[in-house]
């Protein structure tokens, strides 16, 4: 398991302000001015905060020159405790699955006894 | 942010059930008994092919088509399952290696390994998976996955 990526990730969530910011990204692509307008902090503080957001590959920005707008990643957030959570599901399934099984087939169990 | 080449992870599940030793270990060893448990959900999977060679050095290979809008991931239709067993204590102890596929993308290589304990009239299952999931995974929609998941994701997380 990458630890280190996933601490990077976990520490730039923990911050109220950055997650309103991931918030707001999900609507869509926004400017920093456009994301700096709900909050009661300055541009450069703002910055501050999608500087963090960027180096845990939370959002990425465009390149224009002018206007770099910002947008939000999923990659860092679907690794590998999404292969975990499918995979357990996956188990969990066939368990839940094989529970049955075993209980149609108990010794002593009439085929299609219900009770 | 650069995609990884390979990530690696470990989980366990302990799963008591109610039946002994012999009919819960008969359910992954035989193939009658695996192919009434080891399979998609039926409303949902319609099975391709299953082989099983239950026995060190065999494979067992399980693939199934999902039905439209079924998948639990938008953009493939058939999973594949293969595996080879490298060790086999009967009521005891099974460890295979496995690997899946989501149409021809390579997603995961895993090694499983489930032990068999009795408790009382019962049975207690642990399997023990450590995998490795590779760019394939994360290649299936990752950023195509609407913004509602990620969110959902973020509030489970916090």
């Amino acid at each position: 398991m990458q630890t280190d990526a996933l601490s990077t990730t976990f520490a730039a969530l923990a911050d109220p302000t950055r997650r309103a910011i991931l918030a707001r990204l999900a609507i869509g692509e926004a400017s920093v001015q456009e994301l700096a307008e709900p909050f009661d902090i300055s541009l450069p503080a703002v910055s501050r905060h999608l500087k963090v957001l960027e180096h845990a590959g939370l959002i990425s920005r465009g390149r224009h020159a002018q206007w770099r707008p910002c947008r939000i990643e999923a990659a860092p957030l679907r690794t590998a405790q999404d292969w975990i959570a499918e995979r357990r599901a996956e188990w969990e399934r066939n368990f839940d699955q094989l529970a049955a099984y075993l209980a149609e087939t108990a010794p002593g169990k009439t085929p299609g006894d219900e009770s | 942010m650069s995609k990884p080449a390979a990530q690696h992870a470990t989980f366990s599940i302990d799963r008591r059930f109610d039946a002994g030793i012999a009919r819960v270990y008969a359910a992954f060893a035989t193939a009658e008994g695996k192919a009434r448990w080891f399979a998609g959900p039926n409303e949902k999977w319609e099975m391709l092919r299953r082989e099983f060679d239950f026995r060190v050095g065999g494979r067992e290979y399980l693939s199934g088509r999902w039905r439209a809008g079924m998948a639990p991931r938008a953009d493939f239709s058939v999973s594949t399952f293969e595996a080879f067993y490298f060790d086999i204590v009967p009521e005891r102890r099974i460890v295979y290696a496995y690997d899946m596929h989501l149409d021809d993308r390579h997603i995961s290589v895993s090694l499983a390994t489930l032990e068999f304990t009795t408790v009382g009239a019962c049975t207690e299952l642990k399997l023990t998976e450590q995998g490795v999931f590779l760019d394939g995974f994360d290649d299936a929609g990752g950023r195509e996955r609407g913004t509602r998941d990620l969110l959902e994701r973020l509030a489970t997380s916090l």
